[in-house]
């Protein structure tokens, strides 16, 4: 297939004139965010349309790091979402496991509960999970929050990893337990490396959902030491009347944990370990 | 029997039974728990706590009027002009972003699978619109969709789309298209990762064997790649239609659900009427509404994807 392109003018053409769309459309509103930060704030609206402002300023920037709480917004940001993924990571790939490895009774109703868990409106259930974390006495901790996403995160993330594991053949792991593995240490030796990519891209999709959830963090932190980041940039648009350029380099700032994230992650996507050991 | 197969381990017919208890009764649940007790405390309990709240009156606004009111609640539902409004808009709302995340995310993904020079940077660089929060993506877009601020209403005017440049976003018969432009940026990355993953995953014998066979690179693609992803398709079509429909956050930072109602969808509406008007009886009335339209939808996918995995 990829010699076919190489020859062919028109395709090569076409698949150039494809990364350019997809580059386009990706970048293009992150552009404007970075451009609008960088704005200083009387040019904001007279150069509103310029693909380029005429000045440069990193005063929004500067105001946003040492004049607001944002550092410790990102930092619990941080913990909840680096705890969020990690803990639904390890525990969805053994609902995963059992899923693709297993016929056992109960099968089919535990998948049927795990769809209905992601079919129901989230907002339906934020009153009641409001008075179970008080009544643990959780509320404005982070943990709390790290247990709800982690539940609401698992459902999905097991059903990406249980694809991911009926991608490997059964046989690597029989092999392992013929030879006297337990089937503990065969997930362990064998499959797991070979879900090095599943588990990545699972963990990539977890942090990103838990970076940027905004309705229960708003719902069960009110202390601003716990606040995480989007509902910090909340309390930004009301506290300062729309401070559109801090608001945009707060964004700007926000963005970078993810992108760092992503870059760390989609290696593993690349690999394609699978394809290579069960040919080797 | 636990006895049993401490005293004679021996016995073959013991020692089958004992696997066979393990193997299908113990086993699996030992890598389930964690998942089901999570899922069971913060989500099925709630869940059914909220269901009982649609049979019940419970507006902050009116403390003394609490109690259970049987099928009030969704009497007032049949009537509601704004839910069948919102209904029509959820449709809309879900195949519009729908479909355009799908076909520009298998685009994406056919494209990645192939070779070219600085196809990292490239993958790491479309894949970013999944990482910006989506509060900060709707904003974005909003500023986008302003011509005050914005190129898009000034480039769709060049282009002869728009007779002037205005936000469309305040205009009853486009408005939607703000969000679902805003989603469709935002979800691409997601069906684009997935079905990569499940493309990479595709043994690469098949295509050398396909190619030796003289095999165009279209038969390629419908007769081996098209069935090894349709699993995978039929999975995250389901799952990302149902968060479509339940996703709230773009609608409601961009236009707030006008105007007019133009924009709002069901999971808005519920948004709106236990946050605005803290009725969250009603809210749990429309949200059990939209929970039934989409358990009926997802029975449905589920015996198709059924098919195609036999196949």
């Amino acid at each position: 297939m990829s010699d076919a392109t190489r020859r062919n003018p028109i395709l090569m053409m076409g698949k150039f004139a494809a990364i350019t769309f997809y580059l386009t459309f990706a970048l293009f509103p992150l552009y404007w965010l970075l451009k609008i930060a960088l704005t200083p704030d009387r040019l904001i609206f007279t150069e509103g349309t310029n693909l380029a402002p005429s000045e440069i300023t990193f005063s929004n920037f500067a105001s946003v790091l040492f004049k607001t709480d944002f550092l410790s917004y990102f930092g619990n940001s941080l913990i909840v979402s680096l705890g969020t993924a990690a803990v639904t990571t390890v525990i969805a790939a053994g609902a995963g496991y059992a899923f693709s490895r297993f016929h056992f009774s109960g099968k089919k109703i535990i998948i049927a509960v795990m769809l209905i868990t992601q079919m129901f409106p989230l907002l339906m259930i934020i009153a009641p999970i409001y008075k179970i974390i008080a009544s643990f006495g959780l509320l404005n901790s982070l943990s709390s929050l790290i247990i709800v996403y982690t539940a609401f995160n698992i459902p999905f993330a097991t059903f990406l990893m249980q694809s991911f594991f009926d991608g490997i053949p059964k046989d690597l792991e029989e092999a392992a337990m013929m030879d006297g593995c337990t089937r503990f240490q065969a997930l362990r030796k064998v499959v797991i490396p070979l879900t090095l990519p599943g588990l990545g891209a699972t963990l990539g999709f977890v942090f990103t959902a838990a970076w940027s959830e905004l309705l229960f963090a708003l719902m069960l932190i009110s202390k601003n030491d716990t606040m995480t980041f989007p509902v910090g940039l909340l309390t930004f648009v009301s506290k300062f009347s729309v401070d559109w350029g801090q608001m945009m380099a707060a964004g700007v700032l926000a963005l970078i944990p993810s992108c760092l994230f992503f870059i760390f992650i989609q290696r593993y996507l690349v690999q394609g370990l699978t394809s290579g050991a069960v040919k080797g | 029997m636990i006895a049993n197969t401490h005293t004679a381990v021996t016995s073959g017919e013991t020692r089958a039974r004992r696997s066979f208890y393990w193997r299908y009764m113990v086993e699996p649940y030992f890598y389930l728990s964690p998942a089901l007790i999570l899922i069971g405390v913060v989500m099925l309990v709630p869940l059914i706590v909220g269901i009982s709240y649609s049979f019940q009156s419970i507006a902050l606004l009116k403390p003394f009027d609490t109690g259970w009111v049987g099928l009030e609640n969704y009497a007032a539902l049949w009537d509601d002009r704004k839910f069948w409004l919102a209904l029509e808009n959820t449709f809309r709302w879900t195949i519009g972003s729908l479909s355009l995340q799908f076909l520009l995310g298998l685009g994406l993904a056919l494209l990645l699978n192939t070779q070219f020079h600085g196809k990292r940077l490239f993958q790491a660089l479309v894949f970013l619109p999944w990482a910006v929060p989506t509060f900060l993506s709707a904003l974005t877009w909003a500023w986008l969709f302003n011509p005050v601020i914005g190129p898009l209403p000034h480039w769709m005017h060049d282009l002869g789309l728009l007779s002037e440049p205005y936000n469309i976003l305040g205009d009853p018969d486009l408005a939607i298209w703000g969000p679902i432009t805003a989603n469709v940026w935002f979800g691409v990355p997601f069906f684009a990762i997935t079905l990569l993953a499940a493309l990479q995953s595709i043994p690469s014998e098949l295509y050398e064997a396909a190619e030796m066979d003289g095999a165009s690179a279209w038969q390629c693609f419908t007769k081996i790649t098209l069935p090894f992803l349709a699993p995978m398709i039929a999975i995250t079509v389901m799952l990302r239609t149902i968060w479509i429909a339940n996703f709230a956050d773009m609608i409601y930072v961009m236009t707030g659900g006008g105007p007019a109602n133009s924009t709002q969808i069901l999971s808005s509406y519920i948004f709106t009427t236990a946050f605005r008007k803290l009725d969250f009886g009603y809210a749990s009335a429309i949200a059990v509404a939209l929970l039934g339209l989409l358990l009926i939808y997802a029975v449905i996918l589920l015996f198709v994807r059924q098919k195609l995995v036999k196949v």
